[in-house]
């Protein structure tokens, strides 16, 4: 488990102030709660000001958030960093979160952290590149294990990778390309990797889909 | 109420109650950390377990009530193994560095882990390590040890109201830290380290002192405010290492003031322990015979009328009743226990007592405060509002300056003119007042220590009239245990712990004499020749031509003007009888001797009077007391308030200024004689009062931190 440590007072914006979309965001959050229970609101608002602030969180802003829920500051930073999804140092543009729990180690995840290690010489929580691109923390289970390894990417969740195409997502993404979210192998969903195993005997009659009628039988019988 | 079986006994718990109090109640004692009965329930560390029968796992008796029919076991194999298995959990984490360790022989994982742990552990890994954080000049933090058992951070966000200290991060990674790594600005701040179970939050100024086993503990009470918390003194030899609460149900609770607990330290600074007399302008070191006799020959040359007495805030009433007898004797009136001024006393004695008490604050539901700041001038009255607000809807309004309470109130006004208003029934809160059914107001010493002070006690006993604070009215009894007879509403704060006494005593100006004012004037056109000062440093005066005999323990402004100096004991080293705010009588114990050659208050009075010629006829200090509880029977019951009966108004009108109140504690952290000498207390007025950040003593002990963990 990794201690979240806060930025350097060099690091910290000298103030932190809502954007008119950030404010009407947050105008609309606060109605969802009763008068007097705006505290509730404390994590949308962690996440508005994350993602106005380039997906980290400044000092300034906990002590935005806290003034505008009126509850206290430390109260604002121990729900900041007792989850894992808000960061409290400036972090890259592209945040990879590889997932090394058992069932993503188990198919692989070591080739995606050396994959990682190799093409940005990331290894440690936090670390980010030279060129300030990429940033890399490792994380614990994301709920895809079906799909694993996975390597979440700010919000998005890239799937069956291996080191080769762990390799050509970063390639694509230095290039400034967004290659598509799922599954890297093109596999549908979480379906097996070889076609359907299962309920195989059904027919198009039997209102099966039609993507489903396509699909060859990998094995019979 | 839940009639239950613990451990084979049947008892009853009120509705509400959980099963660790109703294990307490039949005396079965279940292991725990995190429960703490002021605080609220948490359930964090799990060290509570017991066997509920037909429960399918063991419950936390701290956070599980009690309900109608069950059966508790605390002893029970699956209970014990629970229980020792949580105690594995607690200590794999935890170092094993109790020798260098200051909570050591009086911490409760400790002595819990003799009963209740396991031989040697089975955790063959790295223990986690914490780096210590800042908390202020006061707490010092090993937070390596902590068990995360949030008793600070409940208590410093219940209790005190700063709502600083908080765990940061989660699982292993949990820590407990102030915002940023501030200093804990609150006045019971220290209070946390009795709560800490274990050594993670220990004394800073104790550190490394002394082990629990070597104290010499006598009980007493305390003289740094009007509160007189009841205190245990911790002695080694002949120094007061350190103070810790003792438990006062109406008085200060488990708790007492960071001035309190650490301004002992000035005990051993500055401190008197021979008598001096100035000769050619200078002070000089001398015998008691030569003191005494200068001082009785200065005295034996002059009328009544041309002395004077004050005395100071930390005098005993033993010591000041010698003085007024010997004062009497030489038929001197001029004579003032208020050294600020304050224009109390009198006759009716409840017009100069807290009489709500502290406990019955509990019940009001509306507050008046007038030129008072509660939270420097009694932090544990303070804390008894905030308990009070925390507890449901009240109104509470101020008029002075616009301090933070760390409770919501109405700041009403600054100065007289609104409290003129509420007497007239022109401003709202004199409804407000008005429809309370138990309403209180609090008169400060920053309302009375002036000019007007009389007019404006006597607006306050008007409002207090006016509004009904005063009638033994209905009062609904339904939730409260402790029964209230008569509502008086009408409180002073006082900021003295001798001026209750003084005041009991009459140790007033009579027959036409002079109060301090009138002392300081009559110095300055030559009537008062002698001044007499018990203790008295706080006199805005220097005195000057004027012959002044200065007795009391510390060498500060009263030492300075002085010509003849006796050494006196302070209130750890004498036997004393001190009256609270309340009117609460309550007797201090001495602890330790007086250093070199100080002696006790009264004995030196009286060794004066035989000098003088009016021997006051004292031989122990059982005959001062008996001669004064003659004289005025209030103080005959010790630990007890005689209820102040209400009488007829002063009926005196003054004229009113209109000048803004000011409270008289500019400094929390230095009030007395002992506080100023006390270097702990230097340290948070730097802290917190001069708001200076300690930048090098901070980054250097990070330092330090960081070399020890790394």
């Amino acid at each position: 488990m990794t201690i979240k440590e806060i930025a350097d007072d060099n690091l910290q914006p000298k103030s932190f102030e809502w954007t008119d979309e950030s404010q009407l965001m947050i105008d609309n959050t606060l109605k969802q709660y009763p008068v007097g229970r705006q505290a509730s609101a404390v994590i949308p608002l962690l996440n508005i000001a994350q993602r106005q602030n380039s997906n980290w969180l400044p000092i300034k802003a906990i002590e935005l958030i806290a003034d505008t829920l009126d509850m206290p500051r430390i109260r604002v930073l121990e729900v900041a960093t007792f989850y894992t999804m808000f960061n409290l140092i400036p972090v890259g543009k592209w945040f990879l979160q590889p997932c090394t729990t058992t069932p993503c180690w188990l198919r692989g995840s070591h080739e995606v952290m050396s994959c990682i290690k190799d093409k940005l010489g990331l290894f440690e929580d936090y670390a980010t590149t030279s060129d300030g691109q990429f940033t890399l923390l490792e994380v614990e289970c994301l709920g895809v294990c079906a799909n694993a390894p996975v390597l979440q990417i700010n919000d998005n969740v890239y799937e069956d990778l291996n080191y080769d195409l762990t390799a050509k997502l970063i390639q694509n993404l230095k290039n400034g390309e967004r290659p598509k979210y799922g599954s890297m192998s093109n596999r549908q969903g979480s379906m097996p990797k070889d076609g359907p195993t299962s309920l195989i005997s059904l027919k198009k009659s039997d209102g099966v889909p039609a993507w489903w009628a396509k699909k060859k039988p990998a094995a019979k019988g | 109420m839940p009639r239950l079986m613990i451990d084979g006994i049947e008892t009853v718990v009120p509705q509400g109650a959980t099963v660790l109090q109703a294990c307490e109640s039949v005396g079965s004692e279940v292991p725990h950390f995190c429960f703490h009965s002021r605080l609220s329930i948490a359930g964090n560390c799990r060290m509570c377990l017991v066997e509920l029968e037909n429960g399918s796992k063991p419950i936390v008796a701290c956070a599980f009530p009690a309900e109608e029919g069950m059966v508790i076991q605390t002893k029970s194999d699956l209970a014990l193994k629970a229980q020792k298995s949580t105690m594995e959990f607690l200590l794999i984490n935890h170092p094993l560095d109790c020798p260098i360790c200051d909570q050591g022989g009086e911490c409760d994982l400790q002595d819990q882990a003799m009963g209740y742990g396991f031989h040697s552990s089975r955790y063959r890994d790295n223990k986690r390590a914490v780096t210590n954080k800042y908390m202020g000049p006061l707490i010092k933090t090993i937070m390596t040890r902590c068990i995360h058992c949030t008793r600070c951070v409940r208590f410093s966000t219940e209790i005190a109201g700063v709502k600083e200290m908080g765990m940061l991060n989660r699982g292993e990674g949990a820590e407990i830290t102030t915002y940023l790594e501030e200093a804990l600005n609150s006045e019971l701040s220290a209070n946390v380290i009795d709560l800490c179970p274990v050594g993670a939050l220990t004394s800073k100024p104790y550190a490394f002192v002394a082990r629990p086993w070597e104290l010499k503990k006598i009980n007493s009470i305390d003289v740094m405010d009007a509160v007189g918390s009841s205190i245990r003194i911790d002695t080694r030899g002949s120094d007061v290492l350190r103070i810790l609460p003792r438990l006062h149900e109406d008085v200060n609770e488990d708790w007492i003031s960071d001035k309190t607990r650490y301004a002992c330290d000035g005990l051993k600074q500055q401190r008197l322990d021979r008598p001096y007399v100035r000769k050619n302008g200078k002070l000089e070191s001398t015998s008691w015979s030569e003191a005494l006799t200068t001082a009785a020959l200065a005295i034996k040359n002059l009328q009544g009328r041309q002395m004077a007495a004050i005395v100071g805030d930390l005098v005993d009433a033993e010591s000041m009743y010698t003085l007024k007898r010997l004062m009497n004797n030489l038929e001197c009136p001029n004579i003032d226990c208020r050294q600020d001024g304050a224009k109390v006393g009198g006759n009716m004695r409840a017009a100069y007592l807290f009489n709500t008490t502290i406990a019955g604050i509990e019940y009001a539901d509306a507050i008046l405060m007038v030129g008072t700041n509660p939270r420097w001038e009694s932090a544990l009255i303070n804390a008894r509002i905030r308990k009070r607000w925390m507890a449901g809807p009240i109104d509470i309004a101020l008029i002075g300056k616009k301090v933070n309470l760390n409770y919501d109130y109405d700041h009403i006004g600054v100065g007289p003119k609104t409290l003129v208003e509420i007497m007239n029934g022109s401003h709202s809160f004199a409804n407000i007042l008005n429809n309370a059914k138990r309403p209180m107001i609090i008169v400060g010493m920053g309302a009375l220590a002036r000019s007007d002070g009389s007019a404006i006690l006597d607006t306050a006993l008007k409002i207090a009239s006016n509004t009904g604070m005063l009638n033994s009215g209905h009062i609904d009894n339904k939730k409260n245990s402790i029964p209230i007879k008569i509502w008086n509403g009408f409180n002073v704060l006082h900021t003295a712990a001798s001026r209750v006494a003084g005041l009991d005593m009459g140790f007033l100006p009579h027959n036409d004499g002079r109060d301090v004012a009138g002392i300081i004037e009559g110095v300055k056109s030559g009537t008062v020749k002698l001044v007499y000062l018990l203790g008295a440093d706080e006199v805005d005066s220097d005195f000057g031509d004027a012959f002044v005999i200065y007795q009391g323990h510390h060498g500060d402004r009263g030492a300075h003007i002085a010509d003849v100096i006796f050494p006196g004991a302070a209130y750890t080293e004498k036997d004393g009888i001190y009256v609270n705010t309340e009117g609460r009588i309550q007797m201090g114990i001495a602890a330790v001797f007086p250093p070199g050659q100080a002696r006790d208050d009264w004995k030196i009075l009286r060794a004066l009077s035989e000098r003088v010629g009016e021997t006051i006829p004292f031989s122990t200090l059982e005959c001062v007391r008996s001669a004064l509880c003659a004289e005025y029977p209030t103080f005959s019951t010790i630990d007890a308030i005689q209820p102040a009966k209400w009488g007829e108004m002063f009926g005196t009108s003054h004229v009113i200024t209109d000048i803004p109140f000011t409270y008289p504690i500019n400094n929390f952290y230095m009030t007395d004689v002992i506080s100023r000498a006390s270097r702990t207390m230097s340290e948070c007025t730097e802290a917190f009062v001069l708001q200076r950040h300690n930048s090098t003593c901070l980054s250097k002990e990070r330092q330090i931190d960081k070399s020890v963990v790394g």
